[in-house]
């Protein structure tokens, strides 16, 4: 029943990723990455991580998603423009070196214990919030400031110079 | 109960797609959105290890990764607005100077 479960969710990533790949329109790229997600997030809740499934929705597809639709829809881009000769050999390229990367990876992950989880650990808030505040705090209040740092930057980048064109 | 090696395998799968796309796409957004592929790929292997170790500290690592691409998205795609302004175009390869 998991392992059918697991099926499903894995054929259907799997193509919602080819899609995001696939299409050359970057707005239906976006929806099929926000298909990916919701995939995904039921995956960490069928390992039992609750409360990352729930911020995989919330952050990813709810935050994230709608931060690249608005951008996509702001610069109005409407497809990819006609293919110019010389990037054609990024297909015959970028293929044959993916299949390289997978083979390797699929390699290395091989030799990984063939064992079965069969008493994961729950990842309910709870548990991740103690982790949170005691062993990881540092990391923690590293990553409020590198938020912190983000916004100040995405502000100054975004902005109009309008100082300039007065002067 | 499903082997984790399943779920090792569907992370190499989808990350290697992603990095194809960077490959592949042209249009900077797109290849934005493959580099969150390949992220949320290892975020899977890293839930997956979490819960076979029993072990919380694969999934605070997620948390923070999730919080790291956040802040990579919003940072990014101010770049893309900033360079789309100057050169009218989202082709990576119109970017080819380091000045705006």
């Amino acid at each position: 029943m998991e392992q059918a479960f697991f099926l499903v969710l894995a054929v259907l990533s799997i193509g919602a990723a080819l899609s995001v790949v696939i299409q050359r329109s970057p707005l239906y790229s976006a929806f099929s990455l926000i298909g990916l997600f919701a995939c995904l997030a039921a995956l960490y809740v069928s390992l039992q991580a609750q409360f990352l499934g729930a911020i995989q929705i919330i952050v990813y597809a709810g935050a994230i998603m709608v931060l690249f639709v608005f951008v996509i829809m702001l610069l109005n881009i409407r497809k990819d423009a006609q293919v110019l000769d010389k990037h054609r050999y990024l297909w015959v390229l970028g293929v044959p070196f993916g299949l390289v990367l997978a083979v390797e990876v699929l390699y290395t992950l091989s030799k990984v214990a063939k064992v079965s989880i069969d008493k994961p650990a729950i990842g309910d808030s709870q548990s991740i919030g103690y982790g949170l505040y005691t062993t990881y705090l540092m990391p923690f209040e590293l990553t409020s400031i590198l938020i912190l740092l983000a916004i100040v930057g995405s502000v100054i980048l975004a902005r109009r110079d309008d100082e300039k064109e007065e002067n | 109960m499903v082997p984790l090696s399943w779920y090792l395998a569907l992370s190499a799968v989808l990350f290697t797609i992603g990095a194809v796309g960077v490959f592949v796409k042209r249009n900077v957004i797109s290849i934005f959105m493959c580099i969150e592929l390949m992220l949320n790929a290892v975020n899977l292997t890293l839930i997956a290890f979490s819960s076979y170790y029993r072990e919380i500290s694969g999934q605070l690592f997620v948390f923070i990764v999730m919080t790291v691409a956040a802040a990579e998205a919003g940072v990014g795609l101010a770049l893309v607005i900033a360079v789309f302004r100057n050169r009218q175009s989202l082709d990576a390869d119109d970017a080819n100077l380091l000045k705006l």
